[in-house]
């Protein structure tokens, strides 16, 4: 073989550790550019938790708060929507809320009403759905009515897929949506004003 | 390496135009490429109809592009204003409702176009060996296509934009794990919001595009290296003239140049009718959801995404935690179905084996939900495209010398993708659902099934010249 062809190993070696050198540069400068995607400190701070006066909410009324951008519904059940709720017991995906979700359902509303003891008729709940995102539809009539079953007793129905949720907001099996509505963190200021996203445990 | 720079020696009276031509192409070669990439780009002489719809991509694409850039110049890419802006644009601005119109009109006709344009490729094998580069930077297109239109769709910022948006993002955080803070990271903020509005903004006008051009060249490029199939899928090169081009080519121009300026005109007539008459197409073009400002609190009472996307989105839609039983028996029963009659050698039948159990697991309602299986086959459903080239099997390219049974089963193919298409515009019913369902299957059997019913029944004799009647 001729002389030229042999390989330089001190040139090689400076060439190899240039190329590396320069790989980490590049590296490091397309990691600083896909972390300007991240949320930005604004859109964090964005995040505090929410006051709101229910004493306007009416039984069987909803009321719909943003908390982080997203709808946060706040329901007065009635006693018949309460009465309505064991019904369903077995027709959810999940009755007891102890799958994980996105926001772990705090310990108070692991039960059939997903909602604190002392004040069960309200319900708060963040009102989009697990699937993709689409915030569903009140649908309280009882009964049949398109796109819900004949034994309807009352819930949510989503726009965009057909998932349906009844009044505690617990999916329904076999539908798109896996789990229930997110339980945000909240407690009771007084009995009428509540505080979302926050509770005895801090904030969320 | 390589000869000494001579300048080209020009007549003192020829033209102007020659010379300066002369004194280009010693510096850089024009005129060589327009020779090879059109001008003597050597085409076969049976082109039909289904061959115009290449070229008229490429007057949508140059019309998006410059309908596009003037509409950026009025556009206001911020969730507090992007709304008014296209509002200001269609009432204020001079003709800026027709420069508006004629982009969204684009967008479906862009869309219409490339389906049909891949239905020709379908029918007539143009993906077949060599040109399976062809197919993959068409598809690669097809993806970036895709990808404008869903991010140019959020910017009018309605509430069909929004919640569209929302959904989609949502599809990436049914992935186990990452799934949540990639689309924090994809959104930028906790919802949709003026951070998502802003890079998305970004993507559509010039990040896509940018990849978009190159794949077209790299379509092009690809194409004009191999030569151009034809209705016959027979190679052309290999029956030489004494010129060196095939016997049954000609150059694309003036001829090709000609036949595709009257199908433009004809595209035209159509375009701008959709134009002037029916901008919105009852809604398909234009959801009138769209026409309400984006309500992060308020999901519209039905959302669905615009027509060119429903095929798919039926897929993720009937993909329910009861259908994925039958998606399991039927992935057990493909790979029963290898084992018996496929010519694959054992390591890779052991390897899909392996494989689909991983899969069926995976598909226990007690691992990963129903939710992540619609987002893995609506994804599957636009990726099985690529592997076409090496699906199918059959001995013949054009569907012209196939047995004619083939033709029921892409007409079955486009009947299912085409329900498909109109259940994914309607609200889900049991009903509905169960139609997809099937269309579903129908939709993958006809491609993971291709390796088998493509070679199978009576293949018809193949000519060695093209099928071709002077007019």
């Amino acid at each position: 073989m001729s002389k030229e062809k042999q390989v330089d190993s001190g040139r090689r070696g400076l060439l190899v550790a240039t190329c590396a050198a320069g790989g980490v540069v590049g590296v490091s400068t397309a990691g600083v550019l896909v972390s300007t995607l991240q949320p930005s400190e604004r859109a964090k701070a964005a995040g505090a938790p929410v006051e709101v006066d229910i004493s306007d909410v009416k039984p069987g009324e909803l009321k719909v708060v943003e908390w982080r951008g997203k709808p946060v519904w706040i329901l007065r059940r009635t006693p018949e929507m309460m009465a309505s709720l064991p019904k369903n017991d077995s027709l959810v995906a999940d009755p007891g809320s102890n799958k994980s979700y996105q926001i772990d359902t705090p310990e108070y509303a692991k039960n059939e009403f997903r909602a604190r003891e002392d004040h069960k008729e309200v319900l708060v709940t963040v009102g989009i759905c697990s699937h993709l995102g689409c915030s569903p539809s009140s649908r309280f009539a009882e009964g049949a009515q398109p796109n819900l079953p004949d034994d309807w007793h009352g819930g949510f129905l989503c726009p965009c897929h057909g998932s349906t949720f009844d009044l505690a907001g617990r999916v329904f099996k076999n539908k798109p949506a896996p789990v229930n509505l997110d339980v945000p963190p909240y407690m009771y200021l007084s009995d009428n004003k509540i505080v979302i996203g926050k509770d005895e445990k801090g904030e969320a | 390496m390589g000869t000494a720079f001579k300048e080209t020696k020009v007549a003192a009276d020829a033209p102007a135009t020659h010379k300066a031509l002369a004194w280009v192409d010693d510096r850089f070669p024009l005129s060589k490429l327009w020779n090879d990439q059109w001008g003597k780009y050597h085409a076969p002489k049976n082109f039909n109809i289904w061959y115009l719809f290449g070229s008229l991509a490429m007057l949508v694409l140059v019309l998006q592009i410059v309908t596009g850039i003037f509409l950026t110049m009025h556009y206001k890419p911020d969730a507090n204003l992007a709304f008014g802006s296209v509002e200001y644009i269609m009432k204020e601005v001079p003709w800026g409702w027709l420069v508006r119109y004629m982009h969204s009109t684009g967008a479906s006709a862009f869309f219409i176009v490339v389906y049909l344009h891949m239905t020709r490729g379908l029918i007539y094998g143009s993906y077949r060996k060599p040109r399976e580069l062809i197919w993959l930077f068409g598809f690669a297109i097809f993806l970036c296509l895709m990808a404008e239109a869903f991010f140019g769709y959020l910017l009018p910022w309605g509430q069909m934009s929004y919640w569209g948006a929302q959904v989609i993002v949502n599809l990436f955080g049914a992935i186990p794990f990452v799934g949540n803070d990639l689309s924090l990271w994809i959104r930028g903020d906790y919802v949709v919001s003026d951070a998502t509005l802003n890079r998305f903004f970004a993507f559509h006008v010039i990040a896509i595009p940018l990849v978009l051009l190159g794949l077209v060249a790299a379509h092009l490029i690809a194409l004009h290296e191999v030569g151009s199939s034809n209705p016959d899928g027979i190679e052309v090169k290999e029956n030489l003239g004494p010129d060196g081009h095939g016997v049954d080519t000609i150059p694309s121009h003036p001829y090709y140049t000609t036949k595709d300026l009257f199908g433009v005109t004809m595209f035209l007539l159509i375009f701008s009718a959709v134009v002037f008459f029916a901008p919105e197409m009852g809604g398909y073009f234009l959801e009138y959801n769209n026409f309400l400002p984006a309500d992060s609190l308020k999901t519209p009472s039905h959302i669905a995404p615009t027509w060119y996307f429903t095929p798919f989105y039926s897929v993720l839609r009937a993909t329910t935690s009861d259908f994925m039983w039958v998606v399991m028996a039927g992935l057990a029963a493909y790979v029963v179905f290898i084992w018996l009659r496929s010519r694959l050698s054992h390591k890779v039948k052991i390897g899909i084996t392996v494989l689909a159990v991983v899969l069926e697991i995976g598909m226990l309602p007690q691992v990963l939900d129903a939710k992540f299986w619609g987002v893995v086959l609506f994804g599957s459903s636009v990726m099985i495209l690529a592997t076409l080239p090496w699906l199918d099997h059959s001995p013949v390219r054009s569907i012209r010398y196939r047995p004619g049974w083939h033709k029921y089963v892409y007409g079955v193919f486009f009947v299912a993708f085409l329900v498909l298409g109109y259940l994914g515009t309607q609200l889900p019913t049991a009903a509905y659902t169960l139609i997809a369902q099937a269309c579903t299957l129908l939709y993958f059997s006809f491609f993971l099934l291709m390796p088998w019913w493509s070679t199978m029944g009576r293949f018809k004799a193949v000519p060695t010249r093209v099928t071709f009647t002077p007019h």
